[in-house]
């Protein structure tokens, strides 16, 4: 853990504190923001970019990122419900969609830790792949609608429990579980290991290609969740979000939390806190009409913001930094 | 002489294996995959669509190349010094619409519209330098937060203004030349690119700001203690690239006319995929315009022909995607493994028959018989020598000789208990000689010969190169190992290149070979020309005037025999042996008071390296699958002194039989009754009373006469 995580301004708890007062400063300005359904509503936004944001934890703490996670997210989901549309009993066609997410997982990780491409190339590329192979082989149409008549599937995302929206308990279950893997077992251990210092975790005999690929199959199948529960949630999937920006959101909420992006530290609560503050943020915007390319905007300068923070709080120099990492 | 060494010999002299390796360690090789890929898809896809090679086609094919090449420019300067620029989409975008709405809305001049655009890319690549050159931030992310941001930009402006862009208002007669004309078939945007090309090729490679960024790309932490200015040269780049995706832009917007939401989206991906297809480097240092023109190409011919098939729409994101694996895969499997390669391929072992050894046992009557007589050499300087290859004494009886570190060591005479540096050279100084006016002309490994001029101490370059011959792959012009040289009356001077395919520090390897590796050259001071003379020798090393001063003496290491070389008379040109079949391998040869030779033999042979050379299968694996250390090498720990005639009869022959004082002998030279014995991993040079020799007998004197 390094020095900034004990310090008192570390960028957790600065990142929490705007998100705070964000929040009650638009209470307080802004009507029908402090109301039950919007705060429930904020919630249930946020929380998808929050799974999706647990799953690009886990590859960043262990030195990684799959930009690839979207397109795989709206490919493989959009698949499950063309096959089904087409008459493929459903839990068929959940398992078909499994499978072409988990070989896509698969894939990352043999071209990052067996073939040593740089994971941000690998997924760069695998995300634009599978994108286009989804587009030309799998399904036709931009939209792909729920199938009507699977009520259960339907409430895996669209229902609510004690008035709390599932896919927020979602977040919850998948966010307890990442963190008592990352906490608790050895493998999680080796993950920071592999993140703070891959050379010494090798050495040390921490299986290292193993661990990547196990890395990259297990955001994968996030990126999976994510999808159902979006799909349940707004009854369609739109493959289009696989060219959209979603994917540097999801970065932003994991970079913006805390989570340094050269690896080894950070962990679930960071993600939801990047998460809380976007989650106002963007509540925040829409409810002042703001439009939503000036909404990119002003999230692409927090980024930044957040960057350059990264930056300065674990800082590089021209000793230290090692060459080609970009 | 048995069927398996027929085979070998005939296999080494009609397979040339030896090219492998040297077009593996050609810089040019890193093109050949980028090459082959453009090829098989211009072969893959001409014989799929017809029309492909039409000339319209071309021609559009033109314009857009242009468009993409110019990104792609930008990229690679980006790349080379170990960054990445994934705003350059949204800068072309940006660019376009800043173009088209600067001439059909404001009906500004064409020329300071397009500077408007250029301007607005340098913006942008400004941002991206001053946060990832100055505030260090990561080159990825960064360019990402700035794509997205334009790009946002862009769109807003789109959704407000893009009617009013597309009409324009007036008429620019350089607009619509730049939009509509094109110069014998080839479109300006081609034109404009080609030269811009060209610009970047000699600014990366001949001029020293290019060299900084392939510095800073190379090694940035070497570029930073080495006093670059790191930070500032990585912004640059950011800015070079802006300037070159708005270029492209300006080009888009002359072609199409029009801006929308889609301009130059996924136009990163399309450039990076041609920069890493050609071969430029991620994480920078290695890569060149050309490669990525070849990428630029390659993905153009793939993109476009898979819209012109009419396949479905994610077919052509799909190929992207998957060459850009694919590319990259390649890239760092090759980068990875083309030395281990190299290294196992680069010796190439030929077929090598030498006539069975003369025997050298103590009491066998043979002119080599083992004797004990260096038993009591006087030493000079013993530990405070590295490495002298060959020490010469000049008029004042001071001796010289060279070091590893890159200086001449003179010990003064005539005690020799003195020492200085008495020049500093800078490469390894091996052969020397005297020439008229008593400067020391020296063969530098490494470097060439030079000349320290007497008076100055002056170092002096002679020659560093020779006439390249056709047919060599390696560049064989540059002088890698002269080993010695003598002077001619005429003031030529004649050195041997002991071998082209190998640098002074695995000179050994070269036996493994035991190919004619090695020349002999000669350098005019008169006109300053060098020559090669004689090429295909295996190892020529030393080189002795004779004493007519009509032919030259030349030791042949590997094939162990001495042969002369005549520079007059009746036989001028043509090349005899002397002495044809040594017991040991020969080195340098210098004349004794006697009219005869003085020859060092560095190692003798041995049953099993002479057996070895008769079997290259058996080198190649040695070389291929065994660590360096464990190689069968020729034998040098023991070597000997011999004096020979004229007419190649051993006279003579001094051995240190215990091994102490000069076991590895590679020089000895004559001067004033005394015989200086110089070894080139000794550690001290042997001074030797020579029974009967003329005391007034120097080198200098036997040269140039006795005067000065």
């Amino acid at each position: 853990m390094s020095s900034a995580d004990r310090a008192a301004f570390s960028q957790e708890k600065i990142v929490l504190t705007i998100a705070a007062a964000m929040f009650v400063a638009f209470s307080l300005l802004l009507d029908g923001f402090f109301t039950a359904g919007n705060i429930v509503s904020l919630v249930q936004n946020v929380s998808i970019l929050g799974v999706l944001g647990v799953g690009m934890a886990l590859t960043i703490i262990g030195r990684g990122i799959d930009l690839s996670m979207v397109a795989n997210m709206a490919i493989s989901v959009a698949w499950v419900l063309f096959l089904a549309n087409g008459g493929t009993p459903l839990p068929l066609a959940i398992l078909c969609g499994l499978a072409f997410c988990l070989t896509v997982g698969l894939l990352n990780g043999i071209l990052i830790a067996y073939l040593e491409i740089p994971a941000i190339f690998a997924t760069l590329a695998m995300g634009t792949a599978v994108y286009g192979f989804g587009q030309s082989m799998l399904i036709e149409g931009d939209v792909i609608f729920v199938p009507r008549t699977e009520a259960w599937f339907k409430a895996i995302g669209g229902s609510t429990i004690m008035g709390i929206p599932s896919p927020v308990i979602w977040f919850a279950a998948i966010g307890a579980a990442v963190a008592a893997l990352l906490g608790f077992t050895r493998p999680g251990r080796f993950i920071f290991g592999m993140g703070d210092n891959p050379l010494a975790a090798r050495i040390t005999g921490v299986p290292m290609r193993p661990m990547m690929v196990a890395q990259y199959v297990a955001s994968s199948l996030i990126a999976f969740a994510a999808g159902v529960f979006t799909a349940t949630l707004v009854d369609s999937m739109n493959t289009r979000v696989a060219a959209s920006t979603l994917i540097y959101d999801v970065i932003l909420v994991a970079v913006i939390g805390g989570i340094g992006l050269s690896g080894g530290k950070g962990g679930v609560r960071n993600v939801v806190v990047g998460t809380l503050l976007i989650g106002t943020l963007l509540n925040g915007m829409t409810i002042m009409d703001v439009p939503y390319t000036v909404q990119n905007i002003v999230k692409s300068l927090i980024l930044l913001v957040a960057i350059v923070t990264d930056s300065i709080l674990n800082p590089r120099d021209e000793q230290t930094s090692q060459q080609g990492d970009i | 002489m048995a069927t398996s060494e027929t085979y070998a010999r005939w296999r080494t002299r009609l397979v040339p294996d030896h090219i492998v390796g040297e077009i593996l360690s050609k810089n040019w090789i890193d093109n050949a995959i980028p090459v082959f890929m453009l090829v098989l898809a211009i072969c893959v896809f001409g014989s799929i669509i017809p029309n492909f090679f039409l000339f319209g086609n071309l021609t559009d094919e033109g314009r857009e190349f242009g468009e993409l090449a110019l990104v792609v420019l930008g990229m690679t300067v980006v790349l080379l010094a170990g960054g990445i620029d994934l705003s350059v989409g949204s800068t072309f975008a940006l660019a376009n619409f800043v173009t088209l709405a600067l001439i059909n809305w404001f009906d500004w001049p064409a020329g300071l519209a397009i500077g408007c655009a250029l301007l607005a890319g340098a913006l942008v690549g400004l941002l991206n330098g001053f946060l990832i050159g100055y505030l260090r931030l990561r080159a990825f992310l960064t360019t990402l937060v700035t794509l997205i941001v334009v790009r946002a930009i862009v769109d807003t402006l789109v959704l407000s203004y893009s009617s009013k862009v597309v009409v324009p208002l007036g008429y620019s007669a350089f607009w619509e030349y730049l939009s509509y004309e094109d110069v014998y078939g080839v479109p300006v945007a081609f034109i404009v690119a080609a030269v811009l090309a060209v610009a970047a090729h000699v600014f990366l490679t001949r001029l020293r700001p290019g060299w900084r960024i392939l510095a800073v790309g190379g090694s940035r932490r070497s570029a930073y203690n080495a006093g670059l200015p790191v930070r500032r040269i990585v912004a640059g780049t950011y800015v070079l690239s802006g300037v070159l995706a708005a270029a492209g832009g300006v080009f888009y917007a002359s072609r199409l006319g029009a801006a929308t939401a889609t301009t130059g989206v996924g136009l990163e991906v399309a450039a990076l995929t041609a920069a890493v297809l050609g071969g430029v480097s991620l994480g920078g240092g290695r890569g060149s315009v050309t490669k990525a023109l070849l990428g630029a190409a390659t993905v153009l011919v793939i993109s476009n022909s898979l819209i012109q098939m009419g396949l479905r729409s994610g077919t052509n994101t799909l190929a992207l995607g998957v060459v850009l694996l694919v590319a990259v895969a390649i890239d760092v499997k090759w980068l990875k493994n083309r030395f281990k390669l190299l290294s196992r391929v680069y010796v190439s072992p030929a077929y090598f028959r030498l006539p069975p050894r003369p025997d050298a046992t103590e009491g066998s009557g043979t002119p080599y018989a083992l004797n004990d007589r260096l038993r009591d050499v006087e030493l000079i300087g013993l530990g405070e020598i590295d490495a002298a290859e060959d020490p010469i004494l000049d008029i004042d009886d001071h001796l010289d000789f060279g070091n590893r570190q890159g200086d001449i060591i003179r010990y003064f005479g005539p005690d020799h208990k003195r020492s200085e540096v008495y020049a500093h050279v800078g490469g390894m100084p091996l052969g020397m000689a005297f020439d008229k006016a008593g400067d020391l002309v020296c063969c530098v490994a490494g470097m060439g010969v030079y000349k320290i001029a007497r008076e100055t101490r002056e170092v002096i370059k002679l020659t560093d190169e020779t006439n390249r011959s056709w047919l060599s792959i390696i560049d064989d012009s540059r002088l890698r190992l002269p080993d010695d040289l003598d002077i001619a009356p005429d003031g030529r001077i004649y050195f041997s290149e002991a071998t082209v395919r190998f640098d002074m520090h695995e000179w050994m390897v070269d036996a493994l070979e035991s190919r004619g590796n090695g020349r002999i050259i000669c350098h005019d001071p008169r006109d300053g020309s060098t020559r090669t003379v004689l090429s295909g020798i295996r190892f020529p090393n030393g080189i002795c005037l004779a004493h007519d001063g009509k032919s030259i003496l030349y030791a042949s290491t590997w094939s162990c025999t001495v042969e002369r070389f005549w520079l007059e008379g009746e036989k001028k040109g043509r090349t005899e042996t002397v002495i044809g079949n040594l017991p040991g391998y020969p080195d340098n040869i210098n004349r004794a008071s006697d009219g005869n030779y003085w020859m060092a033999l560095v190692g003798m042979r041995t049953p099993t390296f002479d057996l070895a050379l008769r079997k290259p299968g058996f080198r190649r694996r040695m070389v291929q699958q065994l660590a360096q250390d464990e190689w069968l090498f020729p034998q040098m720990n023991v070597g000997c002194v011999v004096k020979f005639n004229e007419r190649g009869e051993v006279i003579d022959c001094l051995w240190d039989r215990r091994g102490v004082n000069h076991p590895m002998i590679t020089s000895c030279n004559e001067h004033r009754g005394y015989l200086y014995l110089g070894g080139i991993v000794n550690n001290r040079v042997g001074r030797y009373r020579i029974e009967g020799a003329d005391p007034d007998f120097t080198n200098q004197g036997s040269y140039w006469g006795s005067g000065k």
